[in-house]
């Protein structure tokens, strides 16, 4: 039986309470978000079938150009806002056995945020805004694009502050004391919402005023500054919220506890700190700012904020090892690598998402983040192949992995067909791979992101442009990358979706791996002679990792160095 | 003895703890490498390497900038491929180029090894130079003129490619620029009328 009183239940799970109001919110919010990623990936199945030329399915460039901007919106913005929201109120109630404060309010924001984000759709795909969704003036579209954004913006930034307040609230009432690290996480991804939502509407509000006729004229160089402030911003909240979603899967499967709590919310801090200079990136070649004010903000202030991924990157694998070797998974270097649950879906999606954000993402994004390597970079598939593997192979695939446990719970029905949520992950995984390796070829042979057909018909003056043959065989792997992508993430859209509707109603849902240690409070270390490493195993992995990473980047320089024109 | 907490739950009380010898490590070897990518980046690179981004740029009256470019290719012109002209400045000269939906203008013809400096900028909306098949790229935007120096090293055709979205003919906006040897640029069908 489940416990109601006033409102409230008690988990029979994990033994929390949950705010019943929150609770339904955090359902609309969540199966808002999962419905955008269907409507995006369906965009996502259209563009790679686009893309690949053999193929070229959609025959009419101003239906491509709609599309694409509309894939970006539903899967950038709004999967992602829908699910971050779903998440922050998860983790501002239920997670700190806290009340929602104002739960209309929360209400607004989730209206707010429905009407502005299908105002955004619709603007898209009938022809009122093709201009992508970074939407850089001159280019005119509809004010109700605009403001559908904005509305959408606000509605947001009031469910980030609302989250502030409530964790704040809390804290300041005595029923939280010091956060756990997964709501810390939760807490610095709201901070530097605040930061990106502001920098967003800041660039939006004019070009809305100036598609209503009010004022003439936008800058674009501002706008680009203040537009990547929110877009590249917006992805600083991702990474935030990821990495916190790495951790609490971490502790959920194998019960990871930190080997550093301390290391650990100091690397957060740097990210409060430097990460969102990193806006920058995107203006690396743009004219308007002088070079020396371009680096300093593109290396996050002399890569401090690097040094916060850097340091996640090794804590949380090195706290994964120490668990399971106190379970007695002591053999050799890799033992506790080999006996781990890679059954699991939660363990799956953490070490999928974990390894190809570190490798691919992460990397790729330093080096082309670079002020000079980036003009090798800027505006080809280079671009897109970063960022689709940090925010699809990276954010999304641990958002999926998260909501293995969320959804269950939340829902109360045991989660549907866990054979097909146990493949998932690595479906999802392999075809980014092979989509990110066929798209990064193709950037890399100088492609162009958001294009329509690089082969030119009937275009004399282009004869001989982006003839090299590997060129057409990079985008068919991205092509076949993308479909064997779009299986994994259907899979997820049906597991997630028929658990919502057809899952086995249950006070104990079937949830899968919950370690006992992650609901446990804090205990003792288990000894170690403090004249050897702890992690070996994670020691010598990071090790591979740095030197792949120089290797990459003398190899970027190397590159840019090949450039036969001398430019200065 | 050192407490520790899964990130589900509130840790102890006392959460800083000293680093153990993984983490100095780690700390050690990873603050050296951001450092190094720092100094190369903003130190080395810009002593050594023949690929700068330290072009200047300013404001510019997007019209003004069309007359400047039209006198400049009346100036030069030396023929015309589907009827954009096409220009052969004098070598080491200002070369002006312009972005418009959907094409770039003129079409060049240069002179290996001679450096130019390049007037870039757009009439309209947002445009992206993406020389091809060096694949380096730059963001044209209206308003602001990018003046970069260029000197290409070996002669051929060359492709400037738009790589940003400027509208439904985006994907059919190309420029070229033909670069001859040395002392030959302006020879046999350069100088046709
Ligand atoms: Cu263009």
């Amino acid at each position: 039986m489940t416990a109601l009183i006033d409102g409230w239940r008690t988990c029979q799970v994990t033994g929390l309470r949950v705010d019943r109001s929150a609770e339904r919110l955090i359902m609309f919010n969540a199966v808002t978000a999962v419905l955008y990623l269907a409507t995006g990936g369906t965009f996502a199945l259209l563009i790679a079938l686009t893309r690949w030329q053999a193929v070229h399915l959609i025959g009419d460039p101003e239906w491509f150009y709609r599309i694409v901007g509309a894939h970006g919106a539903a899967m950038l913005i709004f999967w992602i806002v829908f699910f971050e929201v779903a998440g922050l109120l998860f983790g501002g109630t239920v997670l700190l056995n806290a009340r929602l404060l104002a739960p209309r309010l929360a209400w607004v924001e989730y209206g707010m945020m429905l009407a502005g984000s299908l105002g955004v759709m619709i603007t898209m795909l009938s022809g009122q805004a093709t201009v992508m969704f970074t939407a850089y003036p001159p280019l005119e579209a509809s004010p109700w694009f605009f403001g559908s954004l904005l509305v959408f913006a606000v509605g947001a930034l009031l469910a980030v502050c609302h989250f502030i307040a409530n964790v704040v609230g809390a804290r300041w009432r005595g029923e939280v004391g010091t956060l756990p690290l997964f709501s810390f996480a939760l807490l610095v991804a709201a901070i530097l919402a605040v930061f990106t939502l502001v920098s967003g509407a800041a660039a939006l509000v004019p070009a809305w005023l100036r598609s209503l006729g009010v004022i003439e004229h936008v800058d674009p160089a501002a706008y680009r500054l203040l537009f990547w402030g929110f877009g590249h911003g917006a992805q600083q909240v991702n990474l935030a919220a990821m990495i916190g979603i790495w951790y609490a899967l971490a502790s959920l499967t194998v019960g990871a506890r930190p080997i550093n709590e301390g290391l650990s919310r100091f690397a957060f801090v740097l990210y409060v700190l430097f990460i969102q200079l990193g806006s920058m990136h995107h203006i690396l070649v743009d004219p308007g700012l002088g070079d020396w004010a371009r680096g300093m903000n593109a290396s996050y202030f002399m890569y401090a904020a690097v040094l916060g991924s850097m340091i996640h990157a090794f804590t949380i694998p090195a706290s994964i090892e120490v668990a399971q070797r106190e379970k007695g998974l002591t053999a050799g270097l890799f033992g506790w690598l080999r006996r781990a649950p890679w059954g699991a879906p939660g363990f799956a999606a953490l070490v999928v998402s974990f390894v190809m954000f570190g490798v691919l993402g992460g990397i790729s994004g330093v080096i082309m983040g670079g002020i000079q390597i980036n003009m090798i970079a800027h505006n080809t598939l280079i671009v897109p192949a970063h960022f689709h593997m940090t925010v699809v192979a990276g954010t999304t695939l641990a958002f999926m992995g998260i909501s293995y446990y969320v959804v269950p719970l939340i829902f109360r029905r045991d989660l549907f067909l866990p054979r097909v949520a146990r493949w998932q992950p690595y479906v999802f995984g392999l075809g980014m791979l092979v989509f990110g390796a066929g798209m990064g070829a193709a950037g890399h042979l100088g492609v162009p992101r958001r294009h329509f057909d690089i082969t030119f018909p009937g275009l004399a003056l282009a004869e001989g442009a982006l003839a090299d043959p590997l060129i057409q065989t990079s985008l068919m792997v991205m092509a076949i990358g993308a479909l064997i992508a779009i299986t994994g993430g259907a899979m997820y859209v049906v597991v997630a979706a028929g658990t919502v509707f057809l899952g086995r109603r249950s006070d104990v849902p079937a949830v899968g791996l919950v370690d006992p240690i992650a609901v446990a409070p804090p205990a003792p270390a288990a000894p170690h002679d403090a004249r050897r490493f702890e992690a070996p195993g994670t020691v010598a992995l990071a090790t591979v990792w740095l030197a792949l990473f120089v290797y990459l980047y003398a190899v970027s320089w190397y590159n840019l160095s090949r450039v036969t024109w001398i430019i200065r | 003895m050192i407490e520790r907490s899964s990130t589900l739950v509130a840790p102890p009380a006392r959460w800083w703890t000293p680093l153990g010898r993984d983490e100095r490590m780690w700390l050690t070897v990873t603050a050296v490498w951001a450092l190094a990518m720092f100094v190369m980046m903003q130190l080395v690179w810009p002593a050594i390497g023949e690929q700068q981004v330290t072009f200047q740029s300013y404001r510019v009256d997007p019209l003004e900038f069309n007359r400047l470019t039209e006198a400049f290719i009346q100036a030069h012109q030396v023929d015309a491929i589907d009827g954009v002209p096409v220009v052969a400045p004098p070598p080491g000269g200002d070369v002006y180029l312009m972005g418009q939906r959907f094409q770039f203008k003129p079409i060049l013809r240069l002179e290996q090894g001679q450096t130019y400096r390049f007037l870039v900028s757009s009439l309209d909306v947002q445009h992206g130079l993406s020389l091809q098949p060096d694949n380096f790229n730059f963001q044209v935007l209206p308003g602001y003129v990018s003046a970069i120096s260029l000197t290409p090293r070996e002669s051929g055709v060359y492709h400037i490619l738009c790589n940003e979205y400027c509208g439904p003919g985006h994907h059919r906006m190309v420029g070229r620029i033909d670069v001859g040897a040395a002392g030959q640029a302006l020879s046999s069908e350069g100088v046709r009328p």
